[in-house]
Order: structure tokens, then sequence, then C-alpha cells
């Protein structure tokens, strides 16, 4: 097993010779998963599992990307895209553009649902999706818009609990043991490499989503990224978190009003 | 040894014990019960309802970085790993599947393992697959205690059975015996 001690010193090596920062993420998940591909890949001992890390670059873009977590669907929690799709977009609809940012996109599943609500509403033509994730190999697969075939069967299911009401199946085409999806919702996503613990703001939304990031981290960088997420969302903007997540702990919460049974925020003052 | 916590695991079969277990549990347990059951996504919230109208205790679902008290029993929420911190706080992990579930009781198991150590009393009950087996072993590497439910009263026997297989379990229990045992543990 790796001990605590052994996380730190991983820690540290990676701020000092990459500069990625992980110390503010919670503990118990991110050993597990360092734990995990430490398992994974037969490690010899820890040094050697050190050495490989701080030395081989391409060993720390796996190692970056395995301990992240990137597991998504299409419309996970149909609960939650049926209330993007009721009230939330449509609301958004009066803007000449809408700009969207949707932080620790992971693969793209929740951009690509997102922008199918936006076909659907007649607002994809006049909205930008700025879909971001600290890891370039997600990115990668992101753009290429391309699932397992497999899946389409869970995601059709939640597409129609999310108030879908067209042929899932109309939106991609089947490929050996692959969907890939139709280009065009592709043609209003843009993905871009960015940290949430050391990159700034970039732009202003009317609606930021950040779905199962926030539980990783710890309680002071939860504050610094609300505080991130406010200097970028404009008056009137939409904050959307995990069903799991809350902005209840910020003092930021006293300037958003929360729609009932969602963890969706408002920005009113 | 002074418990610390109690973590409960259980999958097909598992909430009937609970529903018999809980009611004979004296309410002023001096740890707190943590119950990681495999169940369907999506019931949310039903069962914190359920159980707490059987029981003493305080029940409620697991927030993320709340801090662990004594007296209340916390469920762990579907669709999430619940880990526990060094500072005795929870929180959740969206990671990929363990033993197909999510949350899984390894998980669990695993990481209060390495916080509670010798403190902690973790206890398998009824199911259909090896979940918490794993987590059991890990419970035991860092001193602390296995339970398991007798396999023979288990309405699915193959999870406390693989448990008794693999591991080096210090208590099998009754149904009957389970409440008695969780209020000897209380200081």
């Amino acid at each position: 097993m790796i001990n605590d001690e052994q996380v730190e010193v991983l820690l540290l090596d990676m701020l000092e010779k990459y500069g990625y920062d992980f110390t503010g993420y919670s503990k118990a998940s991110l050993k597990r998963r360092i734990h995990r591909l430490y398992s994974l890949d037969k490690s010899l001992s820890f040094a050697e599992f050190r050495f490989r890390i701080s030395d081989d670059p391409a060993y720390f873009k796996r190692f970056v990307e395995q301990i992240t977590v990137n597991v998504t669907e299409m419309f996970r929690d149909p609960a939650f895209f049926k209330t993007l799709r009721n009230d939330v977009l449509p609301k958004l609809g009066t803007y000449p553009l809408i700009r969207i940012w949707l932080a620790g996109c992971s693969t793209g599943e929740e951009a690509y649902s997102i922008s199918i609500i936006l076909k659907e509403l007649n607002l994809l033509h006049k909205a930008l999706i700025y879909a971001t994730d600290i890891n370039p190999a997600v990115l990668e697969k992101a753009s290429q818009g391309m699932f397992g075939l497999s899946q389409m069967k869970q995601y059709s299911e939640n597409y129609i609990l999310a108030g879908g009401t067209r042929d899932f199946s109309s939106y991609y085409t089947a490929k050996y043991s692959l969907a890939k999806l139709v280009p065009e919702l592709k043609s209003k996503i843009i993905f871009s490499s960015h940290n949430l613990v050391s990159d700034h703001s970039f732009n202003e939304f009317q609606l930021i989503l950040c779905r199962n990031v926030l539980i990783y981290f710890d309680r002071d960088l939860q504050h610094k990224v609300i505080d991130l997420f406010d200097n970028s969302l404009e008056e009137l903007g939409y904050l959307a978190l995990g069903t799991k997540e809350t902005l209840e702990f910020s003092p930021l919460a006293k300037k958003y009003k929360r729609i009932q049974n969602e963890k969706i925020w408002r920005k009113v003052s | 040894m002074a418990c610390e916590a109690l973590i409960i695991g259980g999958s097909a079969g598992s909430l009937d014990v609970l529903l018999k277990v809980l009611p004979d549990l004296n309410g002023d347990l001096s740890f707190p019960i943590i119950i990681v059951v495999h169940r369907k996504r999506g019931t949310d919230s039903l069962l914190p309802d359920l159980l707490s109208g059987k029981t003493r205790l305080r029940v409620k679902e697991a927030d993320e970085k709340e801090t662990i008290k004594a007296g209340f029993i916390y469920i762990a929420p579907s669709d999430y790993h619940l880990l526990i911190e060094n500072d005795r706080s929870f929180s959740l992990d969206f990671s990929e599947k363990i033993n197909y579930s999510r949350p899984s009781i390894d998980a669990t198991f695993e990481a209060a393992a390495e916080v509670y150590k010798d403190k902690l009393v973790c206890m398998l009950l009824s199911g259909s697959n090896s979940d918490g087996v794993n987590g059991l072993k890990v419970v035991k590497a860092f001193g602390g205690i296995a339970v398991i439910q007798d396999p023979k009263s288990a309405q699915v026997s193959y999870m406390p059975a693989q448990a008794a297989e693999n591991v080096k379990i210090d208590y099998t229990l009754g149904i009957k015996d389970a409440a008695k045992f969780i209020n000897l543990l209380s200081s």
C-alpha cells in the first residue's frame, strides 16, 4: 500500500518538476487512485515508481490521466438535464450569444449532451460551449466525439428521462463498435485545457457547469474554485454542481438563489 | 479495545437484516455506524427514511466533507464510493465501479482501515458478490476487527461465505446476536 507520506512526496515532486499542483486534492480518493496505478503497472518499489514519474514525461502523462477521475456519461442524472432543458437554457435563449463553460469535461459526454439540448431548443447556432479539463488525454478523446456503441442504450434511456423526444440514434452513426456523433454537435464546442487549481478566469459566462469535480478538492481549494466561478459568471447567470456538491459552505452563497431540488444556483446580486 | 467506528456492508438480502438489528441498538452508542449497501441508483433518499423509522440513533445520508460523529448512522449515497479522510470526515468519489458496485464496500472498508486501524470494526452481511472481502483483508492487516453474518442465516450466503473462506474472521454472528454484539462495542 502507498502510505500518506509517500503520497505527499509524489505531490511535491509533481509540483516541483511539472508545476502540477495536486496538494489541494482530497487525500483519500487521491491515495486510492495512486495505489491503483501502482498495482496496475506492477511497480517494483515506491522508489522506482517515484523515479519513473519524475523522470519520464510520458509516464507522468499517464500518471495524471490515471489519478484524475474521468468517469462520465451522457445525460447523467437525467432530472438535472431536464431542468437545464426546461428552465435554464430557455432563459438564456434571450441572449444574442450564449456562453457556457463546462469545467472538468473529461471525455466530453456532458458537452455533447448540452449540445443536443441546445440544438433541440434551436439555440445551438448562437451558443458556445467551452469544455475544459486538466487532462490533455481526455480532451483528445472528447474532441473525437466517438463513444462505445454498447453505451448508447443507456444514454438513450437517460436522454428520454431528461425530456428528449427525438430518436436518439439520429445523433450518431454506428461504426464497428463505436458510435460517432454527428459533426453538428461538435460545431459549437471548444475543447481546451484549463487547470482549476492554477489557471485564471478566461471569460464571462451565463452558465458554468462543474459536476463531480469539487468532491475531489479539499475545502480550501473548493473556496478558491467557487471564487473563480463567481468571477467568471455574469449577473443572472447559472452555476451547476454535482448531485452531492453544494455552494452552501461558501460566503458567496448569499449572492445566489438555488433552483429548487436541483444543484443549480442563479447569481442574483 | 475502544471502537471508533463500525462499518456495515451488505448486498442482496442485507436490508432485512438491518431492519431487524437496528431497533435493538442502544440510542447512545459511543461510535458512528456507517452503512454501505448496494442498491439501484436513483433510489437515493428512500433508504435513510426507511431506516430512521427503525432506530433511536440519528440516520442520515453521508455528505462530502461531513465530520463523522458518534451516535449517528450514516448511509453511503447511491452511485458514489464513500471514503474516509484522516480528519474523520467523509469524501465521495465517482470513479469506476468496483466489483460491479458503486458504492463499493471494499472502497469504504479499505479507506477506513488505514484511518481507524485497530479501532475499526467491519461487518459483512448477506450478499451475492464478493465486494467487501478484500476490504476485510485490509481491515485485518491494519489491526481492525472483521465480523460476518453467519452464512447459514443469510438470505444470500455468498458474500459472508467468501469472507469466511478468504479472511481470518473474528466473529461470526447470527441475526439475533448482531445487535447485542454492537451494543457491547460501546464504551
